[in-house]
């Protein structure tokens, strides 16, 4: 009787994330974009030509972070300027690995929903998240459910991340004690991460002085031994071949 | 809008493109866009004539197609213009100073000229952030734009050249 209407190029503009997950499973076809920063690279290299796309840039509630005491509940949708600017003092080294991330046009639109999502081993964000031990949160028009971030990711840009759901949030620890990011790439700026490495030390647990030997003395100690133990693992775990 | 067009006015032209409207160096425009993932570099360039942002990589690398998106410095190749409704866009044309400009060609900041209206975006910013940056902040805060010609000490010099002169406008 009627025939087909032409495709019609559709840009779906939830304002907040109730109505963007039944956007999503009323147009399962509709590619969720924030900062756009890896989806419109594939977009203007046409190895991407979505007919309809699902913008969270308006959604509110994904735009903020929280302190939860002693965890941080960061939205998806933050981009990484504000995650270096506002939040450097309670995760640092998240905040170091934001700062690493492109430029500062790139920082301003890119977030860690969208590095979650595209799970590419690449992604600054997840060694710190890996190290301190984060929850992600995601939602559906089903519901919503968390996931630890060693079960959030499953291979390369392979991630627990099911059609029709979104990530809404990571609940990230505050630190305990120091922590690091370092990355290697070709240059400082504008890289893409050939390897990262995120450490983040949890000190609670202070050595005592007795008579075997002083809390400084088995500070040293410690410290020596756990250099010594992580670089025989490595050295055991990458022989080239093996005696 | 997210409903499957049916009925006579599916043909019509109207509803096969999505119309976004925004701001753009101050004035109002509207455009219309006729696949969701158009860029705002696109849609400035091809669609409204406003050349300022040059398109040169279009995968967010070379920061020549700069602008400013409520205030803040992104690539507008990486943005897709239906995400800018109601949004205020600044060019090169709307964004910079004209201390910075001015700057730039007594530095001898300018060479073929491709990267400039990107980095006028981004020294623009950064003086409004930071009135008097040191060379290191300048360094980092223009990292995301590429250029090919001068080695960017010129444009360093230009950087203080603009903080300078803006400081002695003020009162």
């Amino acid at each position: 009787m009627s025939t087909a209407a032409p495709a019609r190029p559709a840009f779906h503009r939830p304002a907040a994330v109730d109505e963007a997950v039944r956007l999503l499973a009323e147009h399962p076809e509709a590619v969720p974009v924030a900062g756009g920063t890896d989806l419109m690279v594939a977009v203007n290299y046409r190895l991407a030509r979505p007919e309809a796309m699902l913008d969270l840039t308006g959604v509110a509630e994904l735009r903020e972070w929280a302190d939860e005491g002693d965890a941080v509940r960061i939205g998806s949708g933050v981009p990484y300027a504000r995650i270096t600017a506002e939040l450097a003092a309670v995760l640092p080294g998240l905040a170091a690995a934001a700062r690493t991330v492109g430029s500062p046009q790139i920082r301003n639109r890119g977030t860690l929903g969208g590095n979650l999502a595209t799970a590419s081993p690449a992604g600054d964000g997840h060694p710190p998240l890996l190290a301190t031990g984060a929850t992600v949160e995601i939602a559906s028009a089903a519901g919503a459910r968390r996931v630890p971030i060693g079960e959030f990711f499953l291979g390369p840009k392979r991630s627990a991340l099911r059609p029709g759901e979104l990530v809404t949030a990571v609940t990230v620890p505050k630190a305990a004690g120091p922590q690091q990011f370092l990355k290697v790439g070709t240059r400082n700026a504008m890289v893409i991460a050939v390897c990262s490495f995120a450490l983040a030390l949890d000190p609670a647990a202070r050595p005592i002085d007795d008579v075997r030997g002083t809390a400084d003395y088995r500070r040293h100690a410690l410290a020596v031994c756990a250099a010594r133990a992580l670089r025989r693992v490595w050295a055991a775990a990458h022989e080239r071949s093996p005696r | 809008m997210t409903q499957p067009a049916t009925g006579p006015a599916a043909a019509t032209a109207a509803v096969t493109a999505i119309r976004v409207t925004m701001r753009v160096d101050g004035a109002e425009v509207a455009a219309d866009v006729d696949r969701p993932g158009e860029s705002l570099l696109s849609t400035l360039r091809d669609r409204l004539g406003l050349t300022g942002a040059k398109n040169a990589c279009e995968q967010g690398e070379c920061g020549s197609c700069t602008v400013l998106l409520d205030g803040d410095p992104v690539c507008a190749c990486l943005v897709a213009t239906a995400q800018c409704e109601g949004r205020e866009v600044q060019t090169v044309v709307g964004a910079v100073p004209r201390p910075v400009r001015d700057a730039f060609v007594q530095r001898g900041a300018v060479q073929c000229g491709f990267c400039t209206p990107g980095l006028l975006v981004a020294v623009a910013d950064l003086l409004r952030r930071e009135p008097d940056p040191a060379d290191a902040r300048i360094r980092e805060a223009l990292a995301g734009n590429l250029c090919r010609c001068t080695g960017y000490e010129k444009i360093i010099d230009a950087v203080h050249t603009a903080a300078a002169t803006m400081a002695g406008d003020r009162p």
